[in-house]
């Protein structure tokens, strides 16, 4: 068994708990990030944890040309285990990196924050303001609107990303404007994933997993799960509850290949074609392209049921505690600049948020082969300019848990969804 | 005249040294485990109790005490109870195979055997191998569409088992995994101790006809009763805190559910995974009521090591 387990978590969660007490002890003691930073010509490191492949390697190169003194290190870690650590990094005042990117869906929580991140401002990045699309620029500042926390890099306007050679088998046309023209809502998706269903395709389904469907949906929603009062709303936003209906009959009808987005038989259901749609924000043509490496041209990208909507893109940020700021903002700079965020698309697919760029013709003509030559710019542009902001609250990514749960026990045949949509109230209740 | 009582209170004094040399050295050579073991172990201990009483999260910068509120929510908390089951449901399910397989194989190998060494440096490999790699290899074993074990199964006509969904199929799934981490290390424990078992005591026996069933029953058992003990109270203990393997599990094996929650349906969230998933994994970090929960387990952890305590000791009256 494992009887160090804990014996390790007590010390672990009061060295925490500690450190906790010491940081709210020394709170309060004044910046002293201006002085602290570096002298001109002065080695200096800085560290960058993300949270995924963001592209930017290529580009820590080239800022090493124009600055030789400062040395980048990258962090990659798992989504989840990103943010929380983060959260217990500032906590405890202790380890959390120079930059640090943080995903739309936790944007709210550490912009709550104010304290522990650097005012980008004092470094005159608010400058930047003109470039960024509105409702990007304002989810990085504080509650109140006056400090400039987070950068953003990219958005994730929606698109639904198909596979031609499936929807061939199963009878269904291949080209993206009739694919688009099958479902202009998500009813008449459903409808199309039936007739999907009824062609038999082997080893295939419609849809990976419900939960990134119902997440696009109330994206789609003018409020999703919080009023702009950060009230949790999930019990009485009709929208929630209509996504809800929707993402379970695509679960009762049998269209979804039950594969939770991220798992490792999710990334081998990409390898094995084991399904034929997926909801695609722009990020998601990035991991698409990395997890089914030999089906090029067989995915294209279509228009999304709906309308348009958006699903994840994320910040940099300047944890207060970071030795170096200044810096650090250089970087942020630098790194969500619109050269480079329009570079980054073209390798990674994550959507640049300068709205200057949607028309660039270098953006708009951009196609990949690897998507069946499909104008992604164009696309995405489109799903960009179309976009409704939405606002999110603190606690987003604990709100989806419980719904993503939901669907989870509905879709292993645990509960009616009535009875689970029951369970998902009581938990969201529980969110704190 | 004067040289006598300078050589007495010499002496003397050299007593008093000896006395307190042979009276407080021990404690002084015991003394670096008990500080480290008040610093890291007692210490953590009263102050999760002190935390517990409070409305003590990570974000927040003031905690409240509360009294015993977090222990009144936490005993009318569904998802504590179905924690606990879960936890003591894969505790009985990996442990008593395990100890049956660990005495058996140590049983096995408690004879003359060519290669003695490489048998018991194999039990043992399975423990060294990190308990990441063993999970993540076997929810692929254990996968619904791709896995090994299904593909097998598929031969006898069954058909495909949804491992990771299932309450019973993912307690066999995580069970398993435990016990190829701890049979060979149980073996290895068992099989020191049979060694110190007089070989004429089997030749006796073999004399007398006893069969080798007989002869594990009658002798080796009774004989390793000490080691059994520690062994059963041991693995109890660990079975009680298991956490790496269903928060892995949870996240290799494409069911879905929160990081922490154990599959959407919290068909596998054990205790110590509970604990974690308030603590930690919520953006909450509500650690006054993960300390709560810490110490509740605490207290089942000694509840259900004394029963296994009493059973085994139990052992002795039916057999010798």
């Amino acid at each position: 068994m494992t009887p160090r387990i804990r014996r390790l978590g007590l010390p672990v969660l009061t060295a925490s708990v500690l450190a906790l007490a010491t940081a709210c002890g020394g709170g309060g003691g004044g910046s002293t990030a201006a002085e602290s930073s570096a002298k001109p010509g002065e080695k200096i490191k800085l560290t960058v944890d993300l949270f995924g492949d963001f592209g930017f390697k290529p580009l820590y190169e080239e800022y090493k040309k124009t600055h030789p003194n400062v040395a980048i290190v990258e962090n990659v870690t798992q989504f989840n285990d990103h943010h929380s650590n983060l959260v217990k990094r500032l906590a405890t005042n202790a380890g959390a990196g120079d930059v640090a990117a943080v995903e739309v869906g936790y944007i709210s929580t550490f912009t709550a924050q104010p304290g522990k991140f650097t005012d980008l401002k004092q470094y005159g990045l608010d400058k930047r303001q003109a470039d960024y699309l509105d409702w990007k620029w304002q989810q990085g500042l504080s509650k109140d609107g006056t400090q400039v926390l987070g950068l953003g890099t990219d958005v994730g306007g929606l698109a639904m990303c198909y596979r031609k050679d499936l929807f061939k088998k199963a009878g269904l046309p291949e080209d993206r404007t009739e694919v688009a023209a099958l479902w202009p809502t998500w009813e008449q998706y459903i409808e199309t994933g039936k007739k999907f269903a009824g062609a038999n395709v082997a080893g295939a389904k419609f849809v990976d997993s419900p939960g990134e469907i119902l997440r696009a949906m109330v994206n789609q929603a003018p409020v999703g799960l919080y009023d702009a009062q950060d009230n949790i709303i999930v019990d009485s936003n009709p929208e929630v509850k209509k996504a809800w209906d929707l993402s379970n009959r695509l679960t009762q009808e049998g269209l979804t290949a039950k594969l939770a987005a991220f798992s490792p038989p999710w990334n081998t259901g990409f390898a094995k074609g084991s399904f034929a749609t997926i909801i695609c924000p722009a990020w998601m043509t990035g991991f698409i392209q990395e997890q089914a490496k030999d089906a090029s041209g067989k995915w294209d990208i279509a228009a999304v049921p709906g309308g348009s909507g958006n699903s994840g893109g994320s910040h940099l940020m300047v944890p207060k505690q970071s030795k170096h700021p200044k810096e650090a903002a250089e970087l942020i700079d630098f790194l969500t600049s619109k050269d480079n965020q329009a570079k980054v698309f073209k390798e990674e697919g994550t959507f640049p948020s300068i709205p200057s760029l949607y028309d660039d013709p270098s953006i708009q003509n951009f196609t990949k082969p690897f998507f069946g030559d499909a104008p992604i710019g164009k696309i995405y542009s489109d799903a960009a300019k179309a976009l409704k902001p939405q606002h999110l609250g603190p606690k987003e990514a604990d709100v989806r848990t419980a719904i993503g749960n939901g669907l989870g026990r509905v879709e292993q045949g645990k509960q009616s969804p009535d009875e689970a949509w029951a369970q998902v109230l009581e938990d969201v209740k529980k969110i704190k | 005249m004067s040289t006598l009582p300078l050589a007495v209170s010499r002496r003397r004094r050299r007593g008093v040294r000896h006395t307190l040399d042979m009276r407080v050295s021990p404690y002084a050579y015991v003394a670096p485990f008990f500080l480290l073991f008040c610093a890291f172990g007692l210490f953590p201990l009263l102050f999760t109790a002190w935390v517990s009483l409070h409305e003590w999260t990570l974000l927040s910068e003031t905690q409240e005490f509360i009294g015993a509120a977090n222990y009144t929510t936490l005993l009318a908390d569904g998802y504590f109870w179905n924690a606990t089951f879960n936890t003591l449901s894969i505790g009985v399910l990996s442990t008593v195979p395990q100890l049956a397989l660990a005495i058996w194989l140590a049983h096995l190998l408690n004879r003359r055997l060519r290669f003695q060494t490489l048998f018991r440096v194999a039990l043992l490999l399975p423990n060294v191998t990190s308990v990441v790699a063993v999970v993540v290899i076997f929810s692929q074993l254990f996968g619904r569409d791709f896995g090994m074990i299904n593909w097998i199964l598929s031969w006898f006509g069954a058909g495909n088992i949804d491992w990771a969904a299932g309450t019973a199929t993912s307690h066999i799934a995580l069970s398993v995994m435990i016990m190829w981490r701890w049979t060979g290390y149980n073996a290895l424990i068992f099989l020191a101790a049979m060694q110190a078992v007089p070989r004429e005591l089997y030749e006796a026996a073999t004399l007398d006809g006893a069969s080798n069933f007989t002869q594990l029953r009658r002798i080796t058992i009774p004989m390793i009763r000490p080691t059994m003990i520690f062994v059963v109270i041991v693995s109890t203990i660990g079975a009680m805190q298991i956490i790496a393997e269903p928060l892995l599990f949870g996240q290799s094996s494409g069911g879905g559910g929160g990081v922490a929650t154990g599959g959407p349906d919290r068909q596998f969230q054990t205790l110590a995974l509970f604990v974690y998933e308030q603590g930690f994994a919520n953006s909450t970090f509500d650690f006054g009521y993960a300390s709560a929960a810490s110490w509740l387990m605490f207290v089942a952890v000694v509840i259900v090591a004394g029963i296994n305590f009493l059973i085994t000791r139990k052992v002795k009256g039916g057999l010798v």
